[in-house]
């Protein structure tokens, strides 16, 4: 099958930085394929290079088979829905869900119904004789989607689609979105710097750093396999023993990332369980999160490690604060052996 | 002290913004809208034509001079004429320049354009005027150019066109109208400038995205988002032309045009109220210009 979109050592620089530096990958049709990365890791340079904004300095993007590397964006089969949602203010809300049909001459009579249409599959319908300034954000983000969706396109492509929304309208729209994909059947890519929402609404995830793919699988793969010490750290926070530091506690020095729930804090003068591996060092800080706590510990080897204790756990700790001296364990297995060198 | 009345002032906002308003509305109020409408009210006055004194009378008399006399309707019409050709002569050239200006022009460039433009303000209007009176002489140095070009016949053509040329171009109303279009074409580009400067790029990625062509994206989105600046800019052009006396009277063809007649009515001749009735058409005037830019949206989207 012909990949939905297909990357082939592109580069993109500007100035000296490269923004996206010899970059392949293929994303299959029909995916939920996101984007995950901090500001300026190159995730949104790619999907500007999807969409057209941009042109590759290198290597050729490919859209269904075609090299689209020279082909602007109004000749591609792609839309976007934009981070500021980007809605024409001085066009009502149905007008600019009609936009893309009115642009390639499709008449009034034939555009109006299926723009209405499109409202009603964002739940927007009774809203379309509004202007774009009169709408709540999610509403907008709604109208952006609609807008995007009435192509047809093959590909979708989603900039930081919910940034500007609160939390609780978030995970509503991740459902949404999700679902609305499988219905539709479209290839989705979803640029996000949120590793909660990349884990939990794609397919696969490509998670980039400074303009390269550090690594492109699963979400359970990628949390639970982390390869390289940047996808462990950012793909929920994991701990990470460096050589030296593996060389004590495991005695060679390939380094490895170790998780927070993975850790169980002890008194430091209650017995190590035997054949876990252990350290030791002192309580800087304590995170209250409800159904869990971070226990921020400064080993003896200097780094800080974060524990997460569950509310049972702590009360065995009862007592025990910041300040204290523990006792860190956990399961050898639980320990995941990563790529040498890295960021 | 200054800190007790700060904090006096803080707690009180409407004493804050009235210590910040009246002086400048008082100022606005009585120095400039009291003295328009006591030249308003002037015009409703008429000259007695034996004893030449102003008769301090409310009467429509001057007005009925006004309209009665074909050569003040020509007056009128005259500048209107000019003053809608020099706004659309206006429009056209500053839109691509505040579309460079404020879509892709960047750092060093900006900065050169906004000067550039703005830098002629810095000279003496009367100058510039002069000037252009210089270069549009019969023996100047366009018609020279003109000349040396092999095109010299062209700009015979063009000054031997009826009702706009003349003898040479700073004695025609083409003339006229070059030097009107380069005086004002500041007040039209920066409005339209910082109309555009507010469009956020992403809009015409949007619109691109969508499959918009650049001609599209140009018609569907820029030109009404740019619409308020336009309309701010043709408000400058349309008004300064329509009141303006000194160009009319340094370049172009004898014909009056109404600011000459302001100021030779109240000037030499001495008729206050028939000055102020002239000046009250370019109020009239503008008045719907504005009423026709609101009717087709131009301030929609303030």
């Amino acid at each position: 099958m012909t990949a939905a979109i297909e990357f082939r050592k592109v580069s993109r620089v500007f100035g000296d930085v490269r923004a996206v530096d010899d970059v392949s990958f293929a994303i299959e049709p029909g995916e939920f394929f996101a984007m995950l990365g901090p500001s300026g890791s190159g995730k949104t340079s790619c999907l500007r290079l999807v969409a057209g904004f941009d042109a590759p300095d290198a290597g050729h993007v490919l859209l269904d088979g075609q090299d689209v590397s020279a082909v602007p964006p109004y000749d591609r089969n792609v839309n976007t829905v934009f981070q500021d949602y980007a809605l024409f203010p001085h066009m009502t809300v149905l007008e600019n869900v009609a936009y893309g049909p009115r642009v390639k001459g499709i008449e009034r009579g034939a555009r109006e119904p299926a723009a209405k249409d499109m409202l009603e599959l964002v739940q927007l319908g009774a809203l379309g004789d509004r202007r774009p300034a009169q709408l709540s954000g999610g509403q907008r983000q709604r109208v952006a989607l609609a807008r995007a969706l009435i192509n047809h396109p093959k590909v979708l492509l989603l900039d930081e689609p919910l940034g500007a929304l609160d939390l609780k309208l978030r995970e509503e729209m991740q459902i949404e979105l999700k679902g609305l994909q499988k219905k539709l059947g479209i290839t989705f890519v979803y640029v996000t710097h949120d590793q909660g929402e990349a884990l939990s609404m794609a397919d696969r995830v490509a998670v980039f750093n400074k303009g390269k793919i550090e690594q492109l699988a699963a979400p359970r793969e990628l949390y639970t396999r982390p390869r390289t010490e940047f996808v462990a750290r950012f793909v929920g926070s994991a701990n990470v023993a460096h050589a030296s530091l593996a060389m004590i506690l495991a005695g060679n020095e390939q380094p490895f990332a170790l998780r927070g729930e993975h850790i169980t804090v002890l008194a430091a003068d209650s017995p190590a369980p035997s054949g876990a591996p252990t350290t030791a060092g002192v309580v800087v800080a304590v995170q209250y999160h409800g159904a869990v706590s971070r226990w921020q510990v400064k080993l003896d080897a200097g780094d800080v490690w974060s524990a997460l204790v569950s509310e049972e756990d702590a009360r065995v700790l009862e007592g025990l604060g910041v300040g204290s001296r523990v006792r860190l364990s956990w399961p050898r297995a639980a320990a995941v052996m990563l790529a040498a060198g890295g960021a | 002290m200054i800190r007790a009345a700060s904090t006096f002032l803080y707690r009180r906002p409407t004493w804050y913004l009235s210590l910040l308003l009246v002086p400048p509305l008082l100022w606005f109020g009585t120095v400039y809208l009291g003295s328009l409408f006591a030249l308003l009210w002037q015009s409703f006055y008429r000259i007695d034509d034996f004893t030449a004194q102003i008769v301090r009378e409310p009467t429509l008399a001057t007005y009925h001079q006004l309209v009665a006399q074909p050569a003040n309707i020509d007056i009128i019409v005259r500048t209107l004429g000019m003053s809608i050709a020099v706004t659309l002569a206006c429009a056209v050239i500053g839109l691509p320049i505040a579309t460079y200006m404020a879509r892709y022009a960047r750092g060093r460039m900006k900065a050169f354009f906004y000067v550039g433009v703005m830098l002629p303000m810095w000279t003496s209007y009367l100058v510039k005027v002069y000037a252009w009176r210089q270069l549009l002489a019969k023996e100047g140095i366009i018609a020279w150019t003109a000349d040396k070009l092999g095109m010299g016949s062209v700009l015979d053509s063009l000054l031997a066109t009826p009702g706009i040329g003349g003898p040479s171009l700073s004695t025609s109303y083409v003339g006229m109208f070059l030097v009107f279009t380069y005086m004002w074409l500041p007040f039209m580009i920066l409005p339209m400038a910082a109309a555009l400067e507010r469009v956020p790029g992403s809009l015409l990625q949007a619109s691109a995205d969508l499959g918009a062509r650049p001609a599209q994206t140009f018609r569907n989105v820029v030109l009404p988002l740019a619409v308020p600046g336009i309309a701010a800019g043709s408000v400058f052009t349309f008004s300064l032309t329509l009141g303006d006396y000194v160009i009319p009277s340094v370049v172009g063809a004898p014909g009056y045009f109404i600011g000459m007649m302001v100021y030779t009515q109240q000037g030499t001749a001495g008729n206050i109220p028939l000055a102020a009735a002239f000046s009250v058409v370019p109020i009239v005037l503008i008045a719907i210009y504005l009423a026709i830019a609101k009717r087709f949206g131009a301030f929609d989207a303030l």
